[in-house]
């Protein structure tokens, strides 16, 4: 069969359109596709699709937000989500309080030492699927204070990051860009790329015994929770 | 010790000084602001006392402290209420093999946490202090990375156990209301990372004392790393980073223009003096929203308005400077540009928003202040008395709700404040609602001040419009020369401390955070009020962390 053939041919139907037309409107159910839905959904056009499909599609569609905020890039996600910018219009402006309410988090500053390990705790307090943008130079490399003695050198360095925009800060346009383009990440099934993550949570005690750990055996005890910071290796 | 500057302070107030400690003295140091005295480690006190009780130094600004090759030094910064020209160093070596020196706790209280915050970064030790703890960095930090010979390089483990319940277990009884509640570091009332440790009766707060270092992005050190003439004025704008930028940058102007001795030309000032109310104005209307956000907990009508406007400031601003926030738009000896073409324009575009804003803050009236509500939250609750509020060295809109007159924009003129007609605004009630009070009207005094800046800027002859001193490509001021500068931010007193040492960056670079001294008071203006209360307190300082932490 070739393709110019007419369409009517390439079904393999010698009725016109109209009568099909004609079956669903007049003589009872359609019975093209033969199946329990049609019989169950009647008249009413239906969708097939993957289940995953359609959870990512809603997944994408509702994000709860964290409600997070650290440093100058919170003022401007503020912004992102008060009058005029209204990110609300894209199904993302309900920030919740608790993380364990929120899907994504926006991650607007400049992370620090002290801050590191309360914050890979809130992620990890974020139920699953989660996903994260980072705003803003800090989040990606440290930013203006990438030398500083204190400052985490990006915010992958402690959790896995989606989407990076970048500025200092950037503007709501360019958070809102972001936010929909992690949508379409979303929509599209793909899930944070895995990182390298230098800086994890781990039991005091489990540390390996170097000078370091040795010195501060006796303030910190075995069971504590610490991050462990190696600033020579870090970028 | 520095000598050798030309500007000496006048010669009256040395002697009064020379008198007054006589002995004690063990040298004289000329800074640029003020004469500093050196006096032993183990004097500090009696000598504060004195400087206190007597002279009437009431004031205790900023305690600087830093390391030289041969010695630690700490630096109080003293100055007056009622006069903050009158200024006096009071500067305390200690040896680098003992580097101890007695605390100036007792006699101000606000020296607490910043002789924790000297200890933590710069690793002086201080006798007779309550609590001397790192204050910034980590319980498990190794080192002081303010001083000599700290490595950067080095692993650090930092943990997590900070949040642990401190009560004693006899306070944990199962009949006792005795309950330890930690606010933050991620919560929402905190506005931004700050976290408060509270311990509770029942509901009412027994100990409320802030935790920060959360957002310690060594803003000093970056600003030594920079060099004087264009490398520093972009950090500034991310101390207080709610869109006071322009105010913070002054600060940094206003410094080294004294260090490196630079005449601002008239019509950059009113240029600045425009700009950084407009600052202030987007500043307050945040504070606003926030606390009525804090104290209601609406996110839809107060908040919407007020960053309805800030977008509207936001917008003149981005057209004066570039950018939204983040403006570096001062330049060592002026401004980066002039306004923008078509001036017309920008002028009407201005005068727009000034146009419809008593329209506004009648609004906000009307939404906040003169509802019952809001009032039974915030009259008589967070009450700071004005003598606890000078020992904290509470400044700006926090010291002034207390009925403080303190305003350094009019106290120690600097710009074109001194030509324009305004007036500081104090309230005495000393509450929530006072605060407040006091930035609502202050907006409108910022109003009042853009409007005369523009008139002037309109009327300046076109071909003396200048908008930068001559500056050297270079600048590297004498070698040894201190200077301690304070502008009135959005918050306060916003204060820089600078030495340098001849080469083309600061030797030191100190910022004397409004926010930080107005935070330490927290916790006299909660204990005994119910937990509610301590949110609406913390809201009404309008504390920013970018500014606290540094
Ligand atoms: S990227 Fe820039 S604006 Fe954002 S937090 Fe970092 S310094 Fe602040």
């Amino acid at each position: 069969m070739s393709n110019d053939d007419p369409r009517q041919s390439i079904e393999g139907s010698t009725a016109p359109s109209t009568a099909t037309q004609d079956a669903r409107m007049g003589a009872g159910v359609d019975d093209r596709f033969n199946s329990k839905l049609r019989e169950a959904f009647g008249a009413s056009p239906f969708i097939l699709t993957k289940f995953d499909e359609f959870m990512n599609w809603v997944r994408g569609n509702s994000m709860f937000m964290l409600q997070f905020g650290i440093a100058c890039c919170s003022i401007e996600m503020i912004h992102t989500y008060a009058i005029k910018h209204d990110i609300d219009r894209y199904g993302a402006g309900v920030p919740r309080a608790s993380p364990r309410q929120a899907d994504v988090m926006i991650v607007p500053g400049t992370i620090v030492s002290k801050f590191g390990p309360r914050m890979k705790r809130v992620y990890d307090q974020m139920p699953e699927p989660k996903f994260v943008v980072g705003m803003g130079s800090c989040t990606i490399s440290g930013g203006p204070f990438q030398e500083g003695y204190n400052v985490v050198k990006g915010a992958e360095e402690i959790i896995p990051v989606d989407i990076h925009v970048p500025g200092c800060p950037p503007r709501p346009e360019a958070l809102i860009y972001g936010v929909l383009k992690l949508q379409e990440r979303i929509q599209n099934g793909e899930s944070s790329p895995v990182v390298v993550k230098p800086y994890e949570l781990e039991r005091f005690g489990d540390l390996e015994r170097d000078e370091l750990v040795q010195k501060l055996a006796d303030e910190i005890d075995e069971d504590d929770l610490v991050m462990r910071y190696n600033w020579a290796d870090s970028p | 010790m520095s000598t050798g500057v030309e500007e000496t302070p006048d010669v009256e107030r040395e002697a009064e000084l020379e008198e007054l400690l006589g002995d004690r003295v063990l040298a004289r140091e000329t800074h640029l602001n003020a004469p500093g005295v050196v006096v032993n480690p183990g004097d500090v006190q009696d000598v504060l006392f004195t400087l206190r009780d007597e002279a009437g130094y009431d004031h205790c600004s900023c305690v600087t402290a830093q390391q030289y090759e041969d010695r630690y030094e700490t630096i109080y910064h003293l100055k007056k209420f009622a006069d903050p020209t009158d200024e006096v160093s009071v500067v305390v070596p200690t040896p680098l093999d003992a580097p101890v020196s007695q605390s100036a706790e007792p006699v101000y209280r606000t020296a607490d946490w910043h002789e924790r915050e000297a200890y933590d970064l710069v690793g002086i030790q201080y006798d007779d202090h309550p609590d001397l703890r790192r204050i910034l960095l980590p319980e498990t930090w190794q080192g002081h990375p303010l001083s000599g010979d700290y490595d950067q390089d080095k692993p650090q483990v930092v943990t997590l156990s900070e949040h642990a319940n401190p009560l004693l277990p006899d306070h944990r009884d199962s009949e006792g209301d005795t309950m330890f509640l930690n606010v933050g570091p991620h919560h929402p009332a905190t506005h931004g990372v700050l976290h408060v440790k509270t311990v509770l009766d029942g509901e009412t707060v027994v100990d409320a004392e802030p935790d920060i270092g959360y957002l310690h992005r060594c803003e000093e050190q970056m600003c030594q790393q920079g060099t004087y003439r264009h490398q520093i004025m972009p950090y500034p704008d991310r101390w207080d980073y709610v869109s006071s930028g322009l105010l913070n940058e002054w600060a940094y102007a206003r410094a080294i223009e004294d260090l490196a001795d630079v005449e601002v030309p008239e019509y950059a000032q009113v240029i600045r003096t425009m700009g950084a109310e407009l600052c202030r104005i987007a500043s307050h209307m945040l504070a606003l929203g926030t606390f009525a956000l804090d104290v209601y907990g609406e996110f839809t009508a107060t908040f919407m308005y007020t960053f309805r406007d800030r977008e509207i400031i936001q917008d003149i601003l981005e057209d004066l400077t570039g950018q939204r926030m983040m403006f570096n738009y001062f330049r060592v000896g002026g401004v980066a540009w002039d306004l923008p073409e078509p001036r017309e324009e920008f002028f009407a575009q201005t005068r727009d928003f000034l146009d419809e804003l008593p329209a506004k803050v009648d609004e906000y009236n009307d939404l906040i202040t003169t509802n019952e509500i809001f009032q039974l939250r915030c009259v008589d609750t967070g009450v700071l008395e004005p003598d606890v509020a000078k020992q904290y060295g509470c400044t700006g809109p926090v010291a002034r709700g207390s009925g403080v007159d303190y305003d350094l924009r009019r106290d120690d003129p600097y710009g074109y404040y001194p030509e324009l007609e305004w007036d500081v605004v104090t309230e005495g009630g000393c509450d929530n609602y006072s605060r407040v009070l006091v930035r609502m009207q202050e907006v409108e005094e910022s109003a009042k001040i853009v409007e005369q800046c523009l008139d002037i800027l309109e009327s300046w002859p076109e071909d003396e419009r200048d908008i930068q001193a001559n500056v050297p490509r270079t600048l590297k001021p004498d070698a040894d020369t201190e200077v301690y500068r304070a502008v009135e931010a959005a918050k306060g007193e916003l204060g820089i401390y600078m030495r340098s040492d001849g080469t083309d960056k600061p030797a030191r670079f100190k910022i004397r955070s409004p926010c930080f001294s107005n935070l330490q008071a927290l916790g006299e203006m909660t204990e005994g009020e119910y937990i509610p209360d301590l949110v609406a307190s913390l809201g009404s300082l309008d504390i920013v962390l970018g500014e606290v932490d540094r």
